[in-house]
């Protein structure tokens, strides 16, 4: 360890003068993140709590894994699907080989590691001009925006998206800690109206190139199950597969029960709210049911048959589990008083079922019923916050 | 009969050290001094120049702003030297002490009205001992306050248990109630729920109210949110029980003694217990004799709000006990990723939360760097107040002053924040915002 760290001691002196002065925030990212400072606390309390940003980042990233991997095996294993080249008899042997993590690897490193690049590069810079550290928050986005993407995203489509998100969603705002909407949903809902056609529809989910002497099977959809229910209001997906993930999707978003391990991860270790994400089980099971209720009364045929699928159907198709976990807890982005959390948790899964099922356009409703949410929350906090501002005054008078 | 509260939100820190209930002598040694930044909110006019000689109780130095407000010499003895800072600013008084110290007389017998008790209380400089909240500063002899709330039960780490400080002061205590009760319609007394020294729990005069739960069960604030919430314009008077038998003493004895009975624990002690100390002395022999050689960090106060002072340096007036941690020393590669087994966190993102019993010699490293606000919802698990405690911060942070009126800062004390600033992932000096706060708001509004 010693020499790592000599290489830093030997490196500062020329970022903290001269020219390569704009290059200390790297500097002290790259440091802070080989060694915990030996900072001692000056004021204040002399005794710290062991947790900061990097290990609460570092937190969800570890919850964020498991997903993660089953993403590049699915990655792989939806393409070779697609192609005929399965054996069907194998099971769960066909779905963990090698072949399908290379060929999931080989897709989403790069865009893991073009969305690293483009982000950090941003936040540097910034930190350079407005000469503070640089924040972790990235360090998770980074993640999450590739897992949002479908895997035959052009990477330089999710360097712009990721740019824009850095540049717009969070440092106009002035950095971590200030962004109103959620950065990486940011990226996504940008992505997903600038080039429509690489984020939506039924080509993009699988990737299905061939090499000599490969074709794609007769009647091969590459749809995802929401995306077969707004056209056609049935799916030939079972809701046991996808709550085990062997569907199309984001790269991150098909396995619900990874996306739920990790969720148990962010509530035992305290990081993730678990009032969110309650809250959100319990709006989208209320929406689910309040459309089998209303299903009858629809006029399409279509839309009859999409509003009766049972509730929970909503809970293991499209990203309504990986929003729920991952992107409606962003503590930045959500409400910020604890009752509003319960509100704001609501509203986001009460909202994205809705979107998803009324729009056909919009399959993909938890994307925007969070960045709607993510607007309303201070409103949500400003209404909690006043009732409290109330009761004193309320005291006073009496 | 007196009521119990149970306070449902806190945290007592782990920690090794715990003071044993032993009380021993130490012997007080020559060397004393005071320093002005002790008394927040007394801007410091001095009132001897060097080479002067002084009695214990007679004047050091007084406030610009109310010269009845005065602060004495714990000792009598010659004032040797007057150190100042940047721009002349008033650092310290030193005083070399008397082999035995004479007192000045304030003369003996218990006060009949309030005017003689506060002039007596002004004069031998016990008034220091009084804090008024809002703003968690010394009180001013102006004020009307609706209460004295006197404080029995500080549920700091290690903190100076009130029934071992009093024993053998009791009548010294029960007077120096009879004088507040001069001062304030109500005094308050808070003690532990399974308090039961008789001095406390057999007080007269004052009603007694009982708070159970972790850290801050024990701060006055919860106290007084608990028992008469402070509204905007009123004012309450907090001191601690030890002082209180100070005050006692003043009007028993005539003199003015600031020997306390102080825990004086920590990891850094060869044996935590508690000593007899006086206000003002130098610690540096105590140290040499009673802490362990090494690289420990030496606070009068506890770990969360206390003052740094250094193995050579003295014990603050008014201190209420001293702490002695290990200093935290060098990196910690890759400490963000690793399981993290013996790192003390209340989150349970490092895998010491396995061991939940484990108690822990925690240094005084800050672990990370000061970050923007990110994490929600973590203050309010240890910030036992009807308080939002983020948006108050932030309203902190912004300085505007008529958010914090509404979010309720009349109503808490810095060292409310202490255990806030200990979890804090972002490692933001909350205590120190909120001290800023205060004093802002002080004088915008006087």
């Amino acid at each position: 360890m010693k020499f790592i760290q000599n290489i830093f001691d030997a490196t500062r002196p020329a970022v903290t003068t001269g020219k390569l002065k704009p290059l200390y925030p790297l500097h002290n990212a790259l440091e802070t993140m080989m060694f915990v400072p030996d900072h001692n606390a000056h004021s204040g309390a002399h005794v710290r709590d062991a947790i900061d940003l990097k290990r609460t980042m570092v937190t969800v990233i570890f919850a964020l894994v498991p997903a993660l991997l089953f993403g590049i095996f699915n990655g792989g294993y939806q393409h070779y699907k697609a192609l005929g080249l399965l054996n069907e008899a194998m099971g769960w042997g066909q779905f963990f080989t090698l072949d399908n993590f290379i060929f999931g690897a080989w897709k989403i490193v790069p865009m893991i590691a073009v969305t690293y690049m483009a982000g950090l590069g941003v936040e540097i810079y910034f930190a350079g001009i407005n000469k503070h550290p640089v924040n972790e928050g990235f360090l998770v986005s980074g993640l999450l925006i590739p897992m949002t993407m479908p895997i035959d995203m052009p990477l330089w489509m999710v360097a712009i998206s990721t740019i824009f998100a850095v540049l717009i969603g969070k440092e106009v705002f002035g950095g971590t800690g200030m962004n109103i909407l959620n950065p990486a949903l940011t990226a996504r809902a940008f992505a997903f109206f600038a080039y429509p056609s690489f984020m939506s529809g039924d080509k993009v989910w699988v990737n299905t190139s061939v090499e000599a002497g490969q074709s794609v099977v007769d009647g091969f959809s590459g749809a995802t199950a929401l995306g077969q229910y707004a056209t056609t209001g049935s799916t030939s997906f079972g809701a046991w597969d996808a709550f085990l993930g062997l569907i199309p999707g984001s790269i991150g978003e098909t396995s619900t029960l990874l996306i739920v391990l990790g969720g148990i991860y962010l509530i035992a270790t305290g990081i993730g709210s678990w009032k969110i994400m309650l809250g959100s089980t319990l709006g989208a099971v209320a929406m689910g049911l309040l459309f089998n209720w209303a299903a009858p009364h629809m006029i399409t045929e279509s839309q009859q048959q999409f509003m009766s699928i049972p509730f929970y159907y909503h809970l293991v198709f499209g990203s309504w589990a990986f929003a729920t976990v991952f992107m409606a807890t962003d503590p930045v982005s959500a409400a910020h008083t604890e009752r509003g959390k319960w509100i704001y948790g609501f509203l986001v899964g009460f909202l994205g079922i809705m979107i998803r099922v009324f729009n056909p356009a919009y399959p993909e409703g938890m994307m925007l019923a969070i960045l709607f949410m993510n607007v309303m929350a201070p409103m949500i906090d400003h209404y909690v916050v006043n009732a409290n501002i109330q009761k004193r005054l309320k005291r006073v008078k009496a | 009969m007196s009521k119990t509260h149970t306070i449902r939100k806190g945290l007592n820190l782990p920690l090794v050290g715990a003071p044993s209930a032993q009380v021993e002598d130490f012997p007080l040694g020559t060397s004393f001094a005071v320093n002005p930044d002790e008394f927040v909110g007394v801007a410091p006019k001095l009132a001897v120049k060097e080479g002067d000689r002084v009695q214990a109780g007679e004047p050091l130095f007084y406030d610009k702003k109310d010269p009845r407000i005065q602060i004495t010499s714990p000792v009598s003895g010659t004032v040797r030297a007057i150190v100042r800072g940047p721009k002349r600013r008033l650092d310290q008084i030193q005083i070399e002490a008397d082999a035995t110290t004479s007192y000045h007389d304030f003369g003996k017998g218990l006060p009949q009205d309030a005017e003689t008790a506060k002039a007596t209380l002004l004069n031998s400089g016990a008034w220091t001992l009084l804090e008024i909240r809002p703003y968690a500063r010394m009180a001013s002899p102006n004020d009307n306050p609706k209460a004295i709330f006197v404080n029995g039960m500080s549920s700091a780490p290690f903190a100076t248990e009130a029934s071992i400080a009093l024993a053998g002061r009791e009548e010294a205590f029960t007077a120096g109630l009879k004088v507040l009760n001069l001062l304030a319609p109500q005094t308050v007394l808070s003690l532990h729920a399974e308090e039961s020294a008789p001095v406390l729990t057999q007080a007269t005069g004052v009603d007694i109210h009982r708070f159970s739960g972790k850290h801050p069960a024990g701060n006055t604030s919860v106290h007084i949110a608990a028992v008469s919430p402070l509204n905007k314009g009123e004012v309450i008077w907090t001191i601690t029980a030890q002082d209180v038998a100070i005050i006692g003493d003043l009007f028993l004895k005539g003199q003015y003694c600031l020997d306390r009975v102080l825990s004086v624990a920590g990891s850094g002690m060869e044996t935590a217990q508690y000593y007899r100390l006086r206000g003002g002395m130098n610690l540096s022999a105590f140290f040499a004799a009673k802490a362990k050689p090494g690289a420990y960090r030496y606070i009068s106060g506890s770990v969360l709000t206390g003052q740094r002072i250094g193995a050579e340096g003295y014990l603050q007036v008014n201190a209420q006990q001293v702490t002695v941690i290990p200093e935290g020393q060098g990196t910690d590669f890759m400490g963000w990723v690793l399981p993290g087994f013996g790192k003390y966190s209340v989150s349970r993102t490092f895998l010491s939360w396995l061991t939940p019993g484990k108690k822990y010699d925690l240094n005084t490293k800050l672990h990370g760097e000061e970050r923007a606000f990110v994490v929600t919802g973590q203050y309010d698990k240890v910030f036992p107040f009807d308080i939002y405690p983020n948006q108050l911060l932030k309203s902190v942070w912004a300085k505007d002053l008529e958010k914090m009126e509404a979010l309720g800062i009349y109503e808490v004390a810095p060292e409310d924040f202490a255990l806030c600033e200990v979890i804090c992932t972002s490692k933001q000096p909350l205590q120190h915002m909120v001290r800023e706060a205060l004093d802002i708001l002080h004088t915008e509004m006087n």
